[in-house]
C-alpha cells in the first residue's frame, strides 16, 4: 500500500459507513448512518458503500444495509473479526481505505466507534471529527441549516458554493457552542456520529435486492493482535431505550428530598403514557438512576414526541440533549427556572404535588378520547 | 516500571460559560480545573503505585498557568510532572496534540513494564481521541473506557465498558489505557503532599526539546499541521418560550392533558 498519500484529495471518492455488529446483528446507528450516508452520496453524486466486518456469514446483513440506501457493501470475514479488537480492526479498515480510498467515512459514535475511530485517523493521517450531530456537503444545505439553527448573519458572509468539504457540526463547551470542522487538506475526511440523531431512510425492498457485495482481499493473523477479548459480558438488566422512546419522563435534582418517591411517580408517569425514564446529571452522578437513563451532552441526545422535564433546572448539557423534542413539558418550583425558557408548557409547582394530578388528568383525557 | 498520565486543564463547562458576541468562548471569564475524566487516570496510576512502589509521571500539553495543575497532581502523590508548552503547538486538533504528546512521552522513554493511562475525553471538546492516537503514534496496544484495571507482573486485565455490558480484555505492557469516572474515587491532595510538591522535579519540555524527534515536524503540528479546521462556530439558538401555565392545580393539569389531547400529543 506504498502508494497511499491521505493529501492527494484527487484520488479519493465514494463514503463509506463502518457498518458496527455486535453478535453477529447490526447496531441500529449503522442504518441511521447509511441513510445519512444516503444523503451525502446523492450530493457528492458517488456511491455510498457500507464497510462490515464480522466472522463468517456476516455478509448476509448487507441486504439490510442496502434497503436503508448502501450501493455496495464491502464485507471483510474472518474469524478474527467476529468480536471487536482494536487492533484486528483497525489494522482490516485502515488496509481497505489506503486500498479503495473513500473520501469521507463515517463511523457510529459508541463506545467501539470512539475507540476505534482515532486510531484509524491517526495511522491514515487525516483528520477525524468527534460524536457529530449535523452533517452536510452542499453549501445551500448548509447555509439553510445555519438558518434554522444559528444566529449568524449568513447573508453578511462570503461563501464558495462550490466547495465539496465534508462539514462537520457537533456540540463543544458541554452544548454552549456549536462548531462546524472541515478536513480540507487530507481525506477520507472522517467523523463519529452521535447515535439517535441521523434519521432512518423507509426500507426499500428493491434496493436491498440490487446491493452489491465486494470481498476485497485482507491480511490478518494472530500475530497482529496485541490485545485479547478474554469474554464479553452483557448487562444482566434490561438497559432503558431512550433514543427510540416517543415520551420520556425526566427527573432532575428536584426530586432530592425524596429520591424513591419521585423516581416512582415519574416511573407511573410514564407508564401512563406508554414511556420510559429518564435523568439529568445530576441524578446520574448521585447514583439514583444508573447512566443509561441519562439525558444530555455527556448522555444521550434525544428527540421524542413528549419530553416531561420534572424538577430539572435545565443546565445547558442537558438541554443540549432534548431541546429538539417535540413538545417539552417542565414541571419546576422555581419560575426563573431556564428550562422555562424551552419549555412548550411550564407549570410552577412542585412536582410531588403537581405529578399526581397530571398522571389522573392524562389518563382521564386519555380515556375520554 | 513508571506510569505516565496525561492530563489537561481545561474550562469547568459545569459553571456559567460566557461567550464573546464572536461566538468564541470567554475563557478569561471561567475557572479552569484538571479534567475529571484525568483525575481518575491520575488515581489509577496512583493506586498502582501504592501497590507496586513504581514512579508516577503526569504530563499535560498546554499554556504556563498549566503548571498549576502540575503541581496539584504532585501534591496527591505523582513523583514528576511534564509541562509541554511551546507557540508552535499552540491551535493543535487532536491529531496534532497527540504527535506532541507522543513525541514527549517517548523522548522521557517507554519501557517494556510501562503504562500510559489517560482519561477518556476532556469536558472542553469531549472528543475521546486523543488517548487511542497517542497510543498509535507510539504504537501501544489501547484499551479504552477502563472501568477496572489489575496488573499481575506484566500481564494488564481491563473490564472496557460498552453500552449493554463490558468486555474483559487482556494485554501486556507497554500499553494505553483511558479510564472513566466510574473506575474510582479519585483521591484529595494531603497536606504532607501539598508541602512536598514543591521540592518534586516539574520540568518544561518546549519546541527545541523535541524538535529533532520523528513525530515533530511542522507540517504535522499546531495551527498549521492539524488536519482539521473550524470553518465555523456558532451558539446555538434558543427554543422560543412557550406557554406557562396559570396555577399548580387539579385544573391546571387537566387544562394542560386537555391541551395535549386536542393536539394528538397524547
Amino acid at each position: 500500500m506504498s502508494n497511499f498519500n491521505s493529501a492527494d484529495i484527487a484520488a479519493f471518492k465514494d463514503v463509506w459507513v463502518f457498518c458496527e455488529q455486535r453478535e453477529g446483528k447490526l447496531m441500529p446507528t449503522d442504518l441511521e448512518l447509511i441513510s445519512k450516508g444516503r444523503d451525502l452520496a446523492n450530493e457528492l453524486g458517488v456511491n455510498l458503500c457500507g464497510l462490515l466486518l464480522g466472522g463468517e456469514g456476516i455478509a448476509e446483513a448487507a441486504k439490510e444495509l442496502g434497503g436503508y440506501g448502501a450501493d455496495k457493501v464491502i464485507v471483510c470475514e474472518s474469524p478474527l473479526l467476529s468480536v471487536y479488537n482494536t487492533d484486528a480492526y483497525t489494522k482490516v479498515i485502515c488496509d481497505v481505505i489506503e486500498d479503495l480510498k473513500p473520501e469521507a467515512f463515517l463511523i457510529g459514535a459508541t463506545n467501539i466507534g470512539r475507540d476505534l475511530a482515532p486510531r484509524c485517523a491517526a495511522r491514515l493521517h487525516t483528520g477525524l471529527c468527534a460524536d457529530c450531530t449535523h452533517l452536510d456537503i452542499d453549501v445551500a444545505n448548509y447555509i439553510q441549516f445555519l438558518r434554522e439553527s444559528s444566529t449568524l448573519d449568513v447573508d453578511g458572509q462570503k461563501w464558495d458554493m462550490e466547495d465539496r468539504n465534508l462539514k462537520m457540526t457537533r456540540p463543544a463547551f458541554g452544548g454552549h457552542l456549536m462548531a462546524t470542522i472541515i478536513c480540507p487538506r487530507f481525506r477520507p475526511c472522517m467523523a463519529t456520529v452521535r447515535p439517535g440523531v441521523m434519521k432512518k431512510n423507509a426500507f426499500d425492498e428493491a434496493k436491498a435486492a440490487a446491493v452489491e457485495i465486494v470481498k476485497p482481499a485482507f491480511e490478518l493473523t494472530e500475530a497482529d493482535l496485541k490485545t485479547e477479548v478474554v469474554e464479553v459480558v452483557k448487562a444482566a438488566k434490561k438497559l432503558v431505550d431512550l433514543i427510540g422512546a416517543d415520551y420520556i419522563v425526566s427527573v432532575g435534582r428536584g426530586i432530592s428530598k425524596d429520591v424513591e418517591g419521585g423516581i416512582k411517580l415519574a416511573e407511573e408517569l410514564a407508564e401512563v403514557l406508554g414511556g420510559v425514564v429518564g435523568g439529568s446529571r445530576a441524578t446520574i452522578d448521585s447514583g439514583w438512576l444508573s447512566a443509561d437513563h441519562q439525558v444530555g451532552q455527556t448522555g444521550k441526545t434525544v428527540h421524542p414526541k413528549v419530553y416531561i422535564a420534572l424538577g430539572i433546572s435545565g443546565a445547558i448539557q442537558h438541554k443540549a440533549g432534548m431541546q429538539d423534542s417535540e413538545c417539552i413539558i417542565a414541571v419546576n418550583k422555581n419560575d426563573t427556572a431556564p428550562i422555562f425558557e424551552i419549555a412548550d408548557y411550564g407549570i410552577c409547582g412542585d412536582l410531588f404535588k403537581v405529578t399526581p394530578l397530571l398522571i389522573e388528568a392524562i389518563k382521564a383525557a386519555k380515556a375520554a378520547k | 516500571m513508571k506510569i505516565f498520565v496525561s492530563i489537561k486543564q481545561v474550562p469547568d463547562t459545569s459553571g456559567k460559560v460566557a461567550v464573546n458576541p464572536d461566538g468564541t468562548l470567554n475563557r478569561a471569564s471561567m475557572q479552569t480545573i484538571t479534567n475529571p475524566d484525568d483525575m481518575n487516570a491520575l488515581e489509577a496510576a496512583l493506586k498502582l503505585k501504592d501497590e507496586t512502589g513504581c514512579k508516577v509521571i503526569v504530563v499535560t500539553m498546554g499554556p504556563p498557568p498549566a503548571a498549576g495543575m502540575l503541581r496539584e497532581a504532585l501534591a496527591m502523590g505523582a513523583d514528576e510532572a511534564v509541562l509541554v508548552s511551546a507557540r508552535e503547538f499552540g491551535g493543535s486538533d487532536t491529531y496534532a496534540t497527540s504527535q506532541v504528546l507522543a513525541a514527549a512521552i517517548d523522548t522521557i522513554g517507554v519501557e517494556d513494564d510501562d503504562l500510559v493511562i489517560c482519561g477518556r475525553q476532556a469536558i472542553d471538546g469531549d472528543t475521546a481521541q486523543v488517548g487511542p492516537q497517542i497510543g498509535e503514534k507510539l504504537g501501544l496496544p489501547q484499551i479504552t473506557y477502563a472501568a477496572d484495571i489489575k496488573m499481575d507482573g506484566k500481564t494488564v486485565t481491563v473490564q472496557r465498558m460498552l453500552e449493554d455490558g463490558y468486555m474483559t480484555i487482556k494485554t501486556q505492557t507497554p500499553c494505553l489505557i483511558t479510564c472513566i469516572k466510574e473506575l474510582n474515587e479519585p483521591r484529595y491532595m494531603s497536606v504532607g503532599g501539598v508541602f512536598e510538591a514543591y521540592s518534586k522535579p516539574l520540568t518544561t519540555m518546549g519546541y527545541d526539546a523535541l524538535k529533532d524527534h520523528a513525530l515533530i515536524d511542522a507540517t504535522t503540528i499546531g495551527l498549521k499541521g492539524s488536519p482539521t479546521n473550524i470553518f465555523k462556530s456558532f451558539t446555538p439558538p434558543q427554543k422560543g418560550a412557550g406557554m406557562m401555565m396559570e396555577g399548580a392545580d387539579k385544573a391546571t393539569c387537566e387544562e394542560l392533558a386537555g391541551i395535549l389531547a386536542k393536539k394528538h400529543i397524547i
